[in-house]
C-alpha cells in the first residue's frame, strides 16, 4: 500500500482595515451597509476619473510585509490587470505584477511535536477589490460597494503537507493580521479569503502532480474539511488508476461536498501593463523605519519570550499570546503582581478568559484591569481573602469597576482569622452533629472536609479554611 | 458693430468688460449670432449651452457692475468670457459623449479639473465641441455625430481630434477653447484652422475629468486667437491637482510677455528629421520663413538631430492603443451609456461594444489588445516602451544645445474630406511631427505662419523642454508682435 502526502499551497486575499478605499475616499468597510451606498465616480469607473493612492493602505501592506519577514521594495509599481466582468467597473483591476511592494517572506507555524514549520511566501502585493455579483431569479445584481477596497494578495509556496497544516497556517495568519491591526481577518465576512491548491504524490517523491483549486471556502474549519475531502478523493482516484485533472472546485459547506466549477483551466491572459495613472510607489528609508518602529513584537516571538522569561509552559504561552491584548494584559498583571507569573497565568486562563469569552469584551477593555487582577491574587496570597472570595471578586470588579479592596471592605469579604471566633463556630458544629463526630473518631477522618465545609457555610465563606481545619482536628481529638 | 466683439483678443475683451464698453451678454450674443449663422455649415459643437450661458452672462454683468461701484474685491480673471470645451472633458451637468454613441446620454456628475478652474475664474461654457470618437483621429471624421468642417474651406477637414474647438475659435464661435492632445490633437487642428494651440508639458495640467484615451500621453490643451490669449488660459488651468497623481508639484510661472520683440540669446533648433521629402512645399516654405523671422528677431538658429523621430509613429501606435484598450474597457453598457440588451451576459458586451464603438476605435482597441497579449508583449508594447525612452533622450540631448525646437506641425495643410478616411495609415502619417512631443512629454505650441496656395493656413510647431512653456510663449509672442497671420480670420464662411 502506497503512502501519500498532500502538497498544498494557499492563495489568500486580505482585506486591509483602512477607513477609506485604496483609490478614493469612500468608506472601505460596507459589511452593514446596503448595496451601492459606499460608491463614487472613482470606484465606479466613470469616464475621466483617476485613482489617487491611499497612503494608509500602503502602510498596512508594509506592516504586513514586515511581519511576514518579506523584503520591502524601495520602488514598486501598480499594473492594470485586464479582464471583463460586470462587477469590475473599469474593465481592469489595479494590482501589482512584476514589481510588487514586497518580495519573499515566510510564516512560521509551531507544530504539535514542538518543531517549527516554515511556510514560504511566493507573492505579496497590493490591489483593489472588485464588486460583488449575485443572481436573483434570473436577474444579475451588482453591488459596487466592495470596488476599491484595499487588499493584499498573499500566496504561499506549496509547502503545506496536510489539511491540518493548512488550517494551522490560516489560524496563525489570522492571529498575525489582528495582532498588527492590518485586517479584521474575519473569514465569514470575507476579510480573509482563501483558495487552496491541492495535489498528492507518493510520500518522499520529488515531483508534482496536477493540482486542483478549491474556491469559496469561508472558514478555517471549512478550508480544513474541503482540503481533506479533496485529498481523500485524489487518493481514491489514483488508487483506481485515474488521472487527476486540473479542476477548479467549489466547497459546499452545508453538504460537505466539493463541486466542479470549471474543468482544465486555460491560463487567462490578463495583459498586464503599468498603470499610467499612478506614479511609482517609493518607500524611502525614513518612511520605512517610521513604520517599522510601530511594528509590535510578533506573536511567536512573544510566545517564546513568555516561556523563557516567565518560565511558562508552552501551553500557557500559546494561549496567552493567542491575541495581543491578552498577552499585554498578562505582562502588565505580572509586572504589578511581582510574584510567580504562573500564578497570574492560571488566573488568566481560568477566570479572566472565562470572563472574556462570556462577555465578548477584549482583554484590553475589561473593567477588571490587570492591576485589579494582581491585587486580588495578592490579597489571597496575604491571607486577606480566601480563594473562593477571589473568584467571586473577578465578576464583582468587572460589573462595578470598583477596585477589589474597596469591594472587600464594603461587603465585609475579608476572611475571618480570629481563632476564638472560629473555635466557637467549630464547637457548635461538633455539638450539633454527634453522629458524625463518633464516625470520625472511629476512623472516618475523611469527614474533616465535611466539618470544614459546615464551618465555612456558617461563616458565610469568610473563614480561614486552614485555621478552621486545624481547630477542628484539635477539638475532635478530645 | 456687434460682430466686431468676436475679433477682440482676450486682453481687449477683459478691458472692455471691466470698463463697461460692452456687457458679457453682448459679447456672448455676438458669438451666438455667428454660431447661428455658420454652425450649420461647420458643426463645431456637439452640445450648445446657449440658454444657460446667457443666464450666466447676465450674472457676470451684475457682478461687473457691482464691482464698478465697489472694486474692493477683485473680479475673477475670466469673468463673463465664453469658453468652448472639447467633448472629452467633463462638465458637470452637460452631456459628454466623446464623439461616441457608447456615451450617448451620459451626463457626468463632476467637472474636469481644468474646466472647474476656468469656471472658478469666471468663464462661461458656450458648448461642447466636436471630436473624433474618444479623440482617436486627425480630422473629426471619426466623430459618431458627423464631422466638423474647416471654416477656411468647408470642403476641408479642420484637423483633429480637437477639430471642433479649433474650428470654433477660427470661426469666432468662442474666443477660447479647451482641447486635448494625445498625439497632436491640439496642435494639428490649430495649424489646420490658423489659430494658436498649446499642448502643455505632460503633468502640468490635471487630467482629472479628461476621458482617457492614452493616459501616459493625454494632455489638456488650449486654443485662442494669440499666444497671449493661450498663455493666459494656460496660467489658469495649470498646476498640481490632488485628483491627478501624475500632475507635477511645480508652481506655474507667472508668464509676463515682453512687448519688446527681441529674441536675443534664444537658440532655436531646427531638426533635420522634420524637413523630409513628402511634406508639402508651401509648408516648408512658410515654416522656413518663420524661422528666418526668429533669426531676424535675434535668435540663433541651430541645425539639430532627433535621430529616433522615425520611430515615433510605430511607437505611438503601439502605446496609445494599448492604453486605450484598457481605458475603453469600462464602456460595457452596465453602469451608464446605452446598452444593447441580450439574454447572455457576454452578449451584452459583444453587442454594446460591437455596435456602439466606431471602426477606428475598434481598430485601436484590437491593436492595443494584441500589443499587450502574452507572447507579443515583449516584441510590441515592451519594445515600444524602450524606444519611447530613446525618443525622450533625443529631446533631452537637443535641449542641452537649444532652447526651443521649430518644426512643421503636419506634413500637409487641411486635407479634403475622405482623402485619408479609407486609408488609416495615411491618416496616421498626419501625426508624424506631433507624436514625438507626446511620447517625450514636452510642451508644444502651434501658431499660424502663412497660407498655402489654396488659402488654407500653415502652422509652425515650437517645442520646449519639460515645463518650459514660458520660453515657447516668449518666442511665439515675439513672432506675433511682428507678424499678422494670427489676426486673420476667414471672412466668408460658406453657408450650408
Amino acid at each position: 500500500m502506497i503512502e501519500y502526502e498532500a502538497i498544498i499551497g494557499l492563495e489568500t486575499h486580505i482585506q486591509l482595515n483602512t477607513t477609506t478605499k485604496i483609490f478614493c475616499s469612500c468608506k472601505a468597510d460596507s459589511w452593514n451597509d446596503p448595496p451601492n451606498t459606499n460608491i463614487c465616480p472613482v470606484c465606479c469607473g466613470l469616464p475621466g476619473v483617476l485613482p489617487v493612492l491611499n497612503r494608509a493602505a500602503v502602510e498596512k501592506a508594509i506592516l504586513l510585509a514586515a511581519a511576514m519577514h518579506a523584503e520591502i521594495q524601495p520602488v514598486s509599481y501598480f499594473d492594470r490587470k485586464n479582464y471583463f466582468y460586470p462587477d469590475l467597473p473599469k474593465g481592469y483591476q489595479i494590482s501589482q505584477y512584476n514589481m510588487p511592494v514586497a518580495r519573499g517572506g515566510y510564516l512560521e507555524l509551531p507544530m504539535p511535536d514542538g518543531t517549527i514549520k516554515t511556510v514560504t511566501i511566493q507573492k505579496l502585493h497590493l490591489e483593489e477589490d472588485a464588486g460583488k455579483t449575485k443572481n436573483d431569479f434570473g436577474r444579475r445584481l451588482i453591488d459596487f460597494n466592495r470596488c476599491g477596497v484595499p487588499l493584499v494578495e498573499m500566496v504561499t509556496a506549496p509547502d503545506l503537507r496536510s489539511a491540518e497544516e493548512a488550517a494551522q497556517y490560516l489560524t496563525r495568519l489570522r492571529q498575525l493580521l489582528r495582532w498588527i491591526d492590518v485586517s479584521e481577518a474575519n473569514m465569514e465576512k470575507g476579510h480573509l479569503r482563501c483558495d487552496a491548491n491541492v495535489s498528492i504524490r507518493p510520500k518522499g517523491a520529488d515531483y508534482l502532480n496536477p493540482k486542483t483549486e478549491i474556491k469559496n471556502v469561508n472558514s478555517i474549519v471549512a478550508v480544513r474539511d474541503a482540503i481533506q475531502t479533496e485529498i481523500n478523493r485524489q487518493i481514491r482516484e489514483v488508487e483506481l488508476g485515474h488521472r487527476i485533472e486540473a479542476w477548479t472546485l467549489e466547497w459546499d459547506e452545508d453538504k460537505a461536498v466539493l463541486r466542479k466549477m470549471r474543468t482544465k483551466e486555460t491560463e487567462a491572459d490578463y495583459r498586464y501593463f503599468r498603470e499610467p495613472d499612478l506614479l511609482q510607489l517609493v518607500i524611502d528609508d525614513q518612511w520605512k523605519s517610521e513604520l517599522l518602529s510601530s511594528l509590535p513584537e510578533l506573536p511567536l516571538e512573544r510566545r517564546h519570550r513568555f516561556i523563557q522569561r516567565y518560565g511558562l509552559p508552552e501551553y500557557d504561552a500559546d494561549i496567552l499570546t493567542n491575541e495581543r491584548s491578552l498577552s499585554d494584559y498578562f505582562e502588565t498583571a505580572v509586572a504589578v503582581y511581582q510574584g510567580d507569573p504562573k500564578r497570574v497565568s492560571n488566573w488568566l486562563m481560568n477566570d479572566v478568559l472565562r470572563l472574556i469569552n462570556e462577555s465578548g469584551i477584549p482583554a484590553g477593555e475589561l473593567k477588571l484591569k490587570p492591576s485589579y487582577l494582581s491585587e486580588i491574587i495578592k490579597m489571597i496570597d496575604e491571607g486577606i481573602i480566601n480563594n473562593s472570595t477571589g473568584k467571586t471578586l473577578i465578576d464583582k470588579v468587572q460589573t462595578s469597576g470598583k477596585p477589589p479592596a474597596e469591594i472587600v471592605a464594603e461587603e465585609g469579604l475579608a476572611k475571618v482569622s480570629d481563632s476564638n471566633a472560629i473555635e466557637q463556630v467549630c464547637r457548635t458544629i461538633l455539638a450539633e452533629n454527634p453522629q458524625q463526630v463518633t464516625n470520625y473518631q472511629k476512623g472516618k477522618t475523611g469527614l474533616i472536609g465535611w466539618f470544614v465545609g459546615q464551618v465555612m457555610k456558617q461563616m458565610g465563606g469568610k473563614a480561614d479554611a486552614q485555621l478552621a481545619r486545624q481547630i477542628l482536628e484539635e477539638l475532635l481529638k478530645e | 458693430m456687434m460682430d466686431d466683439l468676436t475679433l477682440l483678443t482676450l486682453s481687449k475683451v477683459r478691458e472692455g468688460l471691466r470698463s463697461a464698453e460692452f456687457t458679457s451678454r453682448e459679447l456672448l450674443e455676438a458669438y451666438l449670432a455667428r454660431i447661428e449663422l455658420y454652425e450649420p455649415s461647420l458643426h463645431a459643437f456637439l452640445y450648445l449651452n446657449a440658454d444657460r450661458a446667457l443666464t450666466q452672462a447676465d450674472q457676470a454683468d451684475q457682478r461687473i457692475s457691482a464691482w464698478r461701484k465697489d472694486p474692493t474685491e477683485p473680479l475673477p480673471p475670466l469673468i463673463g468670457i465664453p469658453l468652448a470645451v472639447k467633448d472629452v472633458l467633463c462638465v458637470k451637468g452637460l452631456p459628454c459623449t466623446c464623439g461616441s454613441r457608447i456615451l450617448e446620454g451620459f451626463i457626468p456628475p463632476y467637472h474636469a479639473t481644468a474646466v472647474r478652474r476656468l469656471l472658478e475664474a469666471g468663464a462661461i461654457i458656450i458648448g461642447k465641441t466636436n471630436t473624433d470618437e474618444f479623440a482617436m483621429g486627425s480630422s473629426t471624421e471619426n466623430s459618431a455625430y458627423g464631422a466638423t468642417h474647416n471654416p477656411w474651406n468647408v470642403e476641408h477637414v479642420p484637423g483633429g481630434s480637437s477639430g471642433g474647438s479649433a474650428a470654433a475659435v477660427a470661426a469666432r464661435f468662442a474666443p477660447l477653447a479647451l482641447g486635448t492632445d494625445t498625439g497632436g490633437s491640439v496642435r494639428q487642428p490649430a495649424a489646420f484652422c490658423g489659430v494658436t494651440g498649446l499642448k502643455p508639458t505632460y503633468g502640468r495640467v490635471s487630467r482629472f475629468g479628461l476621458v482617457a484615451y492614452g493616459s501616459s500621453l493625454d494632455v489638456v490643451g488650449a486654443f485662442g486667437k494669440s499666444v497671449a490669449d493661450v498663455a493666459f488660459l494656460f496660467g489658469l488651468v495649470s498646476g498640481p491637482d490632488a485628483l491627478d497623481a501624475t500632475t507635477v508639484d511645480l508652481p506655474v510661472p507667472q508668464v509676463r510677455l515682453s512687448d519688446e520683440p527681441s529674441l536675443k540669446g534664444l537658440r532655436v533648433g531646427v531638426p533635420k528629421e522634420y524637413f523630409v521629402s513628402g511634406i508639402q512645399n508651401e509648408i516648408e516654405r512658410s515654416v522656413r520663413a518663420a524661422i528666418d523671422r526668429f533669426q531676424e528677431l535675434g535668435a540663433q538658429i541651430v541645425e539639430i538631430s532627433l535621430p529616433h523621430t522615425k520611430y515615433a509613429l510605430p511607437v505611438y501606435y503601439l502605446i496609445a492603443p494599448a492604453e486605450a484598450s484598457a481605458n475603453l474597457a469600462r464602456y460595457d453598457g452596465i453602469r451608464y451609456g446605452p446598452r444593447n440588451p441580450a439574454e447572455a451576459m457576454w452578449d451584452i458586451y459583444y453587442h454594446t461594444r460591437g455596435e456602439k464603438f466606431g471602426a477606428e476605435v475598434k481598430r485601436r482597441i484590437m491593436l492595443g489588445t494584441y500589443a499587450l497579449s502574452a507572447g507579443y508583449y515583449d516584441a510590441y508594447y515592451g519594445k515600444a516602451q524602450k524606444v519611447r525612452t530613446l525618443i525622450k533622450r533625443d529631446f533631452e540631448r537637443a535641449f542641452d544645445q537649444v532652447d526651443i525646437i521649430a518644426a512643421p506641425v503636419a506634413p500637409t495643410t487641411a486635407f479634403r474630406f475622405g482623402e485619408h478616411s479609407n486609408d488609416p495609415l495615411a491618416m496616421y502619417l498626419e501625426d508624424v511631427f506631433t507624436l514625438p512631443a507626446n511620447l517625450a512629454g514636452v510642451p508644444g505650441l502651434a501658431i499660424p505662419v502663412g497660407f498655402d496656395q489654396a488659402g488654407l493656413p500653415v502652422g509652425i510647431q515650437l517645442m520646449g523642454a519639460h515645463f518650459a512653456e514660458s520660453t515657447l510663449f516668449q518666442a511665439a509672442h515675439a513672432y506675433q508682435l511682428t507678424t499678422s497671420w494670427h489676426t486673420l480670420f476667414p471672412d466668408q464662411i460658406q453657408r450650408a
